[in-house]
């Protein structure tokens, strides 16, 4: 319960960091690497990882920009993607409800997927969240991800044949295993069936990058329309 | 400015907002609309799922192969593991001398 100084409660978080940084390392420069292929220079690559920070939309953003879809259509998709982290503010912003509207604005911007599950693991360890525990845990991953997209993406530009390391392919890859990592929520498999249909249908008919809006529509929809699951209070800490 | 730049500060600009509107305006309601919860709920899977089944439309054996081993993997292992799985099924078979 009680909160330590700043200084041991920012290492108390720092030090929950190491393995997360390795686990998250082969995608920051997994997205430089394709940034860099996809047209990128080394410094827009680093610029985006800074400002965005958020893995899986900077891929599809990337790969959007190099099927050259619309500018507009490329930054409805990546919001598309972060949409999922509505509900991390939520739920975030009723663990931080005392912290100072600086101190929130500058949490929700670290607010990544990683950064979601540890405040509320935190929150159910019984500790109030304090700004240097936030801090120490988020600072170590925002700032070696953003050094991840400088490198991958220097390195990138030596690749001189991405098909035999499989580059084009390891985003279906990533994002599959993503797509796994959440089959035990509520009707999940029939929103993964009704997005593949749609995004298939959409891709083969409309083309790129109309699969990722419809397909995804698709399935959201059908969540919302199915007969509602039961929550036991999810998201919340 | 360049388009790239423009497109980078725009998807800067739309990720903050998915990451403070929940704040601003969920938390307004006591409790969450149940459908816009399910719906919400479905996102991350539904999203995702759009970027995968295209892709694996256009694979061979190798893309089809790393995406079967990837959701086998996934059932047991972290999703470094399942991502290093996947991985290397698709490099060691598109270096195959078939």
């Amino acid at each position: 319960m009680a909160s330590g100084s700043g200084s041991t409660e920012f290492w108390r978080g720092a030090r929950a960091t190491p393995t997360m940084i390795i686990a998250i390392a082969p995608f920051g420069l997994l997205f430089g690497a394709l940034a860099a292929d996809n047209g990128f220079s080394v410094l827009e690559a680093t610029l985006m990882s800074a400002l965005v920070y958020g893995g899986a939309s900077q891929i599809v953003g990337v790969e959007l920009f190099g099927q050259r879809a619309a500018p507009w259509m490329i930054v409805l998709s990546i919001f598309i993607v972060n949409t999922r982290s509505i509900l991390y503010s939520a739920a975030v912003g009723r663990l931080i409800g005392s912290w100072s509207a600086a101190r929130k604005a500058l949490a929700f911007f670290l607010l990544v997927d990683l950064q979601y599950a540890e405040s509320e693991r935190e929150a159910e360890r019984g500790h109030r969240l304090t700004f240097a525990w936030y801090l120490g845990l988020g600072l170590p991953i925002y700032l070696t991800w953003i050094a991840e997209a400088a490198v991958g993406a220097a390195f990138g530009r030596l690749i001189t044949d991405p098909y035999a390391l499989g580059l084009d392919f390891l985003v279906p890859v990533y994002f599959l295993s993503l797509v796994m990592g959440f089959r035990r929520r509520a009707n999940w498999l029939p929103v993964v069936a009704a997005s593949a249909m749609g995004s298939m249908l959409a891709y083969v008919t409309l083309g790129s990058p109309w699969h990722v809006t419809i397909g995804a529509l698709a399935g959201i929809l059908l969540a919302a329309a199915m007969p509602l699951p039961r929550y036991a209070e999810p998201k919340r800490g | 400015m360049s388009t790239t730049l423009w497109i980078i500060l725009a998807a800067a600009a739309v990720t903050y907002l998915a990451r403070i509107l929940g704040h601003l305006v969920l938390s307004r309601f006591a409790r969450v609309p149940p459908r816009v919860q399910a719906g919400l709920d479905a996102v991350p899977a539904a999203v995702l799922t759009t970027l995968v089944a295209p892709a694996a439309l256009g694979g061979g054996v190798p893309e089809l192969a790393a995406l079967l081993v990837t959701a086998l993997v996934a059932l047991r292992g972290s999703a470094l593991v399942t991502f290093v799985a996947g991985a290397a099924v698709l490099i060691a078979l598109r270096n195959l001398p078939w």
